[in-house]
């Protein structure tokens, strides 16, 4: 008997698409059927009402952080990445180069010891604003809360937003930019006017991937913030260790997806926005 | 009077420059010195003493740091070993032979990177524990391999993809039976990106925190979790110096993935 190519192409990537689906798509489901059943089994939104009442000052400031995190990282690599494409100074451009990309490769949990470290009280940053006379030892305060979160969130991101924007930004046709240039048009004008709109989806897509990666850290709000209050993924292993809560921890699951299917759907509509266009 | 504005602007994205390279390098520079420091305290700006103490208790062969480093390694290794056996046939498949519903396929192995995982962990912990394989170096691994499938998977295929078909004809046409073509030709010069797609799948491994704590706990401790242990525990100096360790193979690799993903593969990735 011999299979025909389809029949070997199926069998050869059944096994991956087996452990896919018993650890990624089973457990999905099996989230999505706890947190809508009650504990005799029928369906029920109970759940839903536990986690609302409990956490819905955290559901708001998970999003507030990650949607602030998104933002600024936005900012950081439009700047880097324009820095990058259209300086002038070669010196500038060089150390830029040769330094932002750093904590691409840096573990989420690295970061967070960092940044519990760096950011703290008598951390190394406030002894160097205090040994350089920016401050007075006793304006010192912790940023080890919401702020540091989403320090080390922006710390992380940037690199990876920035190396794809930058790519991007390098393969534009340099003729336009020129001419915008030589028209008289300043650089940030050409980056913002020119440049920018240009690359968008590459931006956007960047922005989703750390999106949804920053509602899935779980160390980062654990090391670098205190108990309360706090993100959705602390929130569910919290349910989960201490009182195996299995139906709210999913249903707060259940609300991170809703989250990041926010996320997927402005750049969604954002694509489409594109192609109807003329 | 343009020479003193130049000289501004000159000294302005000089002072700019300066705070970014301080940003970035600062919390990595408390890291190192923290390693360092035997004793530390307000209101001393740095260690009162240095030493290597700490680095002499975690390289103790019989320390945790030892035992940590050792689970966590041949987790990352058997990690590797799960994830190539299941993405160098699917990416040849996806790459080279006629598919149904290809793009769908490729979509399934990124969606366990693309979905908040706590709530995927919790639930995979709870199906493990029934199953009497929570807590075993097996369930972390199968983890481990599923969320790194993604990058195997895509790297494997765009491979394949970039291998000239000329080649492997030229093959099949003095007589060669296709497994035979495969393992002579296509695989040995899909090789480097296949190796690159595993140094990724390893790195992923070896810095996986969320997937470990919820499958792994109580039984298997990595670096990550170590390094978390030691933090919460007040430990920086422990903590410092697990962080540093775990930052080595994520700077080779900074070095020298290029050498591995040649631009032509690269271009297919995800395609």
């Amino acid at each position: 008997m011999s299979l025909s190519q389809r029949q070997l192409a199926l069998l050869l990537i059944a096994p991956g698409l087996a452990l896919v689906a018993a650890l990624f798509l089973y457990p999905l489901l099996f989230s999505l059927a706890s947190a809508f059943t009650d504990p005799k089994g029928g369906f029920s939104l109970q759940a839903f009402g536990k986690a609302f009442e409990l956490y819905s000052g955290d559901i708001l400031f998970t999003i507030v952080i990650v949607v602030s995190s998104c933002a600024l990282t936005a900012l950081a690599a439009i700047a880097i990445a324009g820095t990058l494409t259209l300086g002038e100074n070669p010196w500038i451009v060089g150390t830029l180069r040769a330094l932002y990309r750093w904590p691409l490769f840096i573990p989420f949990i690295v970061a967070a010891q960092c940044m519990r470290t760096f950011l703290a009280k008598n951390g190394l940053m406030n002894n160097s604003f205090v040994s350089l006379g920016l401050m007075e030892p006793l304006q010192a305060v912790s940023y080890l809360d919401w702020r540091g979160i989403i320090i080390t969130f922006v710390w992380k991101q940037t690199p990876f937003v920035a190396l794809l924007l930058a790519g991007a930004l390098a393969a534009l046709d340099r003729a336009t930019l020129e001419a915008g240039r030589n028209l008289g048009a300043s650089r940030l004008r050409v980056l913002l006017e020119l440049a920018l709109p240009q690359v968008m989806p590459t931006l956007l897509v960047a922005l989703v991937l750390s999106f949804v990666t920053m509602l899935s850290v779980l160390s980062v709000p654990m090391m670098v913030a205190g108990s309360q209050p706090t993100m959705l993924t602390v929130d569910m292993a919290f349910r989960i260790n201490a009182y195996g809560d299995y139906a709210t921890a999913n249903a707060l699951g259940v609300i991170t997806y809703l989250i990041s299917a926010g996320a997927a759907i402005l750049y969604l509509r954002h694509g489409m926005a594109k192609e109807s266009a003329p | 009077m343009s020479r003193i504005a130049s000289l501004l602007r000159a000294s302005l994205a000089g002072i700019v420059l300066a705070a970014f390279a301080f940003a970035l390098i600062g919390p990595l520079a408390n890291l190192v010195l923290w390693s360092v420091a035997e004793r530390w305290y307000t209101p001393y700006k740095l260690p009162v003493t240095y030493g290597t103490r700490y680095w002499e208790q975690v390289f103790r062969p019989t320390g945790d740091a030892m035992a940590s480093l050792g689970t966590s390694v041949s987790i990352a290794v058997l990690t590797v070993v799960v994830a190539l056996a299941l993405s160098v046939p699917a990416g040849y498949a996806l790459a080279r032979l006629k598919l149904p519903v290809r793009a769908l396929f490729m979509i399934v192995f990124l969606l366990p990177q693309a979905f908040p995982s706590v709530a995927i962990y919790i639930n995979v912990a709870r199906i493990f524990y029934n199953l009497g394989i929570n807590g075993t170096v097996l369930g972390v691994v199968l983890v481990h391999a599923a969320h790194g499938l993604v990058y195997s998977v895509w790297i494997a295929a765009a491979a394949f993809a970039a291998v000239d078909r000329d080649l492997e004809l030229a093959a099949r046409n003095i007589g060669a039976s296709p497994l035979r073509t495969f393992f002579t030709v296509t695989l040995p010069l899909a090789a480097p990106g296949v190796i690159a797609s595993g140094i990724f799948v390893f790195l992923e491994s070896l810095d996986e925190f969320t997937g470990t704590f919820f499958v792994g706990v109580p039984q298997v401790t990595t670096l990550p979790l170590l390094l978390y242990n030691a933090a919460m525990g007040g430990n920086y100096q422990v903590a410092s110096i697990t962080a540093l360790i775990l930052l080595v193979p994520s700077v080779l690799f900074m070095l020298f993935i290029e050498r591995f993903l040649r631009a032509d593969v690269l271009a297919k990735v995800g395609a």
